[in-house]
Formats: C-alpha cells, structure tokens, sequence
C-alpha cells in the first residue's frame, strides 16, 4: 500500500486538515464535558459546603455521608418506583401502539403523529395540564382524574397521585409515560419495518398463522431496538428533572437525585451538590458505556 | 397466497368464519386505535377547555365540561371571560419569546454547522483514531447534565457571564455538538464513496470537497439537526434554571413562573400560557414531522 511508504510530512498533510476542521469541537467537548466532569469530581472530594473556597481534600467523605443519608437514599427510592413505572409503561404503550400500527391501517400517518406529538411539548408546559389531572382532591371537591373516574363511575379509583406517600412516584411517572411512548412506538415501528420481508413470506408459505409469525419470526428480530429504547428510556428516567419541578416544586415527597442536587446547589452546598452530580454520571455510566462500546462493534461488524 | 399454503392451519377454517373473524380483529384494532388517540389527546382538551374559562366558571363539579360562557359570548355580556387568561399569560409570556428565538435560532445553526463539519470528517475524511475520538465525543450527549452543571455555575460565575439567553445560546452550542455531530456523521455514511475518489482525482483538497461536493447535499441533514436543536433549546428547562433568571431567561422559565404563582383558580392562565409557549414547537412538529423523527431516531445512534 502506497500509504505505508508515505513520509510522516504527507502524513501529516493527510491527517492534519481533518483534525484542524474537528478540532473546535475536541476542544470543547474536552473542556467542557470531560474537563467539567474532572472539575465537578475534584469538588465533590473537598469540603466546599458553602460560598467560602474548599479548605481540604477530604477524599470520599462526601460519597459515604451521602450514601448513608436516609434523604438521598429515599431519593434514590423514588428514582426507582419512578423507574419502574416510566419504564413499564413507555415499552408496554410503545410496542402495542407499534404492533397496531405495523401493517395496513388506514391513515397510519395521522395515528402516529398524534401518538408521538407529546415529544413536541416541553415538560414545563405539559406540568401545568398533569398538575391540573393528578389533583389530589376526591369526591366532591374532586377535580381532574379524580373527577373524570367519579363521573364514569369508576369512583373506586379516585388515588391521592402524588401526594401519596408510598406510591406518588409512580403517579409522577404517568405524565412520563404520556410524553414518551410515542417516541419508543416510533423506535419499534422502525425495528419493525427493519424486518426483511423474505422472512415474512417465507413463515407465510410455511403456513404459520398471523400470530406465530409474530411469535416465532418478527418479535425475536425486534430485540437490539428493544435494546435500545430500553437504555434510552432508563437514561431520560435518571435525568427526570424538569416534570418534577413542573408539577410538585422541589419538594421531598417527589425527591430524586436531580432535583435533590438543584436544592442543594441553590444553598451552596457545592461539594454535595457534585458529590450527587458524580453518583448521577455513575448510573449513566452503567447504561450508557455498555451500550456505546456494543452500537460500536456493532457497526464494525456490519462493515 | 392461499394456494401456496394449502395446509395451513388458517384454512381449516370456513372462509366465512375466516372472513368474521378477519373483520373483527380489523374493528378491534381500530377501536383500540381511537381509543389510544382519546387518552393522548385528554390533556389537549383540558388545556384548551380550561384556558377560555373565566376564573368565575373554574368549578371543580364542571371542571371536564366546556365552558358555561364561550369567551365571545361573555364578552358580549361584559365581565371576566376566558380571553383575560389569554392576555395574562401573554403578557407574562411575550418579553422572553423573542429572547428565546434569539437563543433557539443562532443555537440551532452554529451547532448544526459544526456538526457538519464534524460528521464529514468521522465518516468520510478519517484520521487515525476517528472512531475513538467520535465515540468520546458521543458520550457527551448522554451524561446527565448534573454531572457538569457545579463547575459551570462556578464558570459562569468567575466569568461574569449574564444570567440570560447569551449565555444559554453558548451552552446549547456546546452541548448540542454531539447529537449534531451524530446525526450528520449518520447521514454521510451513506455518501457514495466514488464521489470522494472524483474529488481526489480532481485535485480537490478537503474543504473544496467538503463545500462544493458535500454541503450542496446536505441540506436533508441540516432541516433535522436545525429542527432538533430548536427544539431541544426552546424546551430546555434545567440549563435555563441553572444558569438564568426570570428576568432574562426563556419561555420555560416564564411559564413555569406563570404556572407556579398560579392558585386553583387561575388554572386558566397557566393553561394558555403553556399553550402559547409550545405554539412554536408544536408548529414545527406539525409542518415539519418527518424531520423531526428523524432527529429523534438518531437518538437510538444506530
């Protein structure tokens, strides 16, 4: 090969344009993600809890307290239910609105568009209608949900929402599931669609029914999107910010990581504010990196 | 179809019980369909019913029904009707619109620019290591912004950065590069490469190519990363709580000022200013829709 007989100042001719046209963009993505994360994990190991400069280096005390604080740990808790719920119910709506729509339905485009248009909408702005319909009031001082089951005479499942405190969180995650389902319909129409139609046709001339069609030939092949929607959707769950302050304020009852950091943050509190920060980038981490190195060989394998 | 699979189960069945039963799977399907569409739609009708009540109407028995008095009835009788909703949240509303065009905008354009740049290079113009370098620079769209928000407060603070739009606008440059940079990376890869061998054999260095070969084409990618960028920004809630205020922040901050300081009674307001503050997107969704599900599938980066 004629590159390897190249002197290193062609090599550099070569190799130097590309870099100097990514180069801003190395720059900073390398300060401010990488060198913000170094920064924010230095802070985190000092004994900043206020306005005054850090006084020493305290290793991981700051990780230790926080672990063992029943507060961060009800966060924690709650970032869990919430998990769990968001989760659930963005793959269960996601796949069935899919598979519905996957063949032959008439006006397909109109369904999909309004089953994914709460993507469009801010969290900010569908807080203010979800605060209205999780009112906590019941019977006759009953607005929203809570109205709307009376009326229909399914009284019976009038709940506080949120402001229960056992299971608010799961009530929280409703609007959630609302707002995102339609994305991860449009990731497993797509996984769908990715299914080559031989295979389809040859499981027909086998003579499977509709169902074992389904079963046995195109569910099996939506498992890498399946993959996907799932790391996607758990990494927007740990990032829950915004729906949280939209509808109940930073209050403890709905608490999780994030917005436990806000309110340690706006009082000053910057070693655990980044100490939270850090553990936040950990669980990300335990989704995120897996997920990149296999999308990675992935495509050097499809190559 | 039906002759080549002469033994098949499905056949053992009397066309007519076939033919039912195809018909009421059909109907099944699409009263699921509509009935999915009403629940999606629910919250539609409550912000659109609830903002054209005047606060008189607001009563938890009727809260579901339309309004008692249409506003342009109403209006007619003199009094409070539902369009005072509408002025109070546009008042609230209207000074941080036009800064948050100021910051969506050049936002959406530099980072796409750079973006393009930066995919041309990872896909089609490599250096040693591109893959490596590429995927370092996708993990930044998945950290939790936490994770960097601490030391940017301090920077911003040491710098003496605004606590408005101009400072957001950088920092939706900044941490819109990945997701440009994938989405045309994505895109180039399905460039035919002997455009590119053309170009060498003409002579052309890397930016000729890349401005007259490679920009001319990719004004697909560019409607995708422009809408989604858009859209990101002007519904971005936690850098603007972080890093602004009230007084010089965006829409989402107003409106959740708007919302916040609202009592049961003025759910009203509340309800039309976060329609009037997803007007935007909204008609971007709308006019737009192919584009931006494509931005969002490039989420899923393959």
């Amino acid at each position: 090969m004629p590159a390897r007989t190249r002197k290193p100042l062609s090599r550099i001719r070569s190799w130097g344009p590309p870099l100097l046209l990514v180069a801003p963009t190395i720059v900073i993505i390398a300060v401010f993600v990488y060198g913000l994360i170094a920064v924010n994990t230095q802070v985190s190991m000092t004994d900043r809890h206020s306005l005054q400069p850090a006084t020493r280096f305290v290793g991981l005390e700051n990780y230790f307290a926080l672990l063992t604080e029943d507060r961060f740990l009800h966060s924690l808790w709650n970032l869990l239910i919430f998990t769990i719920v968001f989760i659930a119910g963005t793959m269960l709506f996601g796949f069935l609105w899919a598979w519905l729509l996957e063949k032959g339905v008439t006006a397909e485009g109109v369904f999909r568009s309004i089953y994914l248009f709460p993507m469009a909408v801010s969290f900010v702005a569908s807080g203010v209608v979800w605060r209205w319909l999780l009112n906590s009031a019941e019977g006759d001082r009953a607005s929203g949900l809570n109205r709307l089951f009376e009326s229909m005479g399914l009284g019976f499942l009038q709940n506080p929402w949120w402001s229960d405190p056992t299971w608010g969180m799961a009530a929280i995650a409703l609007p959630a599931v609302w707002q995102l389902a339609g994305y991860v319909m449009a990731l497993f129409l797509a996984g769908f669609r990715g299914v080559p139609i031989e295979l389809r046709e040859a499981a027909r001339m086998d003579g499977a029914s509709e169902w074992k069609l389904y079963r046995h030939v195109i569910f099996p092949q939506l498992g890498p999107v399946a993959l996907s929607a799932l790391v996607i959707v758990s990494h927007m769950s740990l990032k829950v910010f915004d729906l949280i302050m939209s509808i109940t304020k930073a209050i403890y009852q709905t608490e999780v990581p994030a917005t436990y950091m806000w309110v340690v943050l706006t009082g000053n509190d910057y070693a655990k504010a980044a100490t939270i920060a850090t553990i936040m980038l950990l669980l990300a981490a335990v989704f995120i990196v897996p997920y990149l190195n296999y999308t990675n060989r992935k495509e050097r394998e499809g190559r | 179809m039906t002759a080549a699979a002469p033994t098949s189960a499905a056949l053992s069945l009397a066309p007519a019980a076939r033919t039912r039963r195809r018909i009421l799977s059909r109907t099944a399907k699409y009263v699921l369909l509509v009935i999915f569409v009403v629940v999606v739609l629910t919250p539609v009708y409550v912000l659109v019913v609830t903002s054209l009540k005047p606060p008189a109407d607001v009563n938890p028995a009727t809260s579901w029904g339309l309004p008692i008095r249409w506003p342009w009835e109403a209006a007619t009788e003199g009094g409070p009707t539902g369009f005072d909703n509408w002025t109070l949240a546009w008042n609230a509303l209207a000074p941080s619109l036009g800064r948050t065009f100021a910051m969506t905008i050049p936002a959406a354009l530099i980072s796409s620019m750079l973006g393009s740049m930066n995919g041309f290079v990872f896909s089609l113009w490599r250096f040693p290591h591109a893959n490596l370098v590429f995927t370092l620079v996708l993990f930044g769209m998945f950290i939790p912004y936490q994770a960097i928000m601490t030391p940017l407060v301090q920077m911003k603070t040491t710098l003496g950065m605004p606590s408005n739009v101009v400072t957001l606008l950088i920092v939706h440059i900044i941490y819109g590069l990945p997701i440009c940079t994938l989405i045309f990376r994505n895109y180039y890869e399905s460039v035919p490469f002997e455009i590119l061998e053309a170009s060498r054999v003409d002579g052309a260095g890397m930016l000729r190519t890349f401005g007259s070969i490679i920009l001319p084409i990719s004004v697909p990618a560019f409607v995708v990363t422009i809408i989604w960028q858009f859209t990101s920004a002007w519904n971005d809630f936690l850098f603007a709580m972080f890093l602004s205020d009230t007084s010089g922040g965006p829409v989402s901050l107003a409106l959740n000022n708007l919302a916040q300081g609202a009592q049961l009674s003025n759910y009203g307001a509340s309800m039309a200013g976060a329609l009037i503050a997803s007007a935007p997107t909204l008609l971007v969704y709308i006019i737009l829709g192919k584009y931006f599900v494509g931005g969002l599938m490039s989420g899923s980066v393959k």
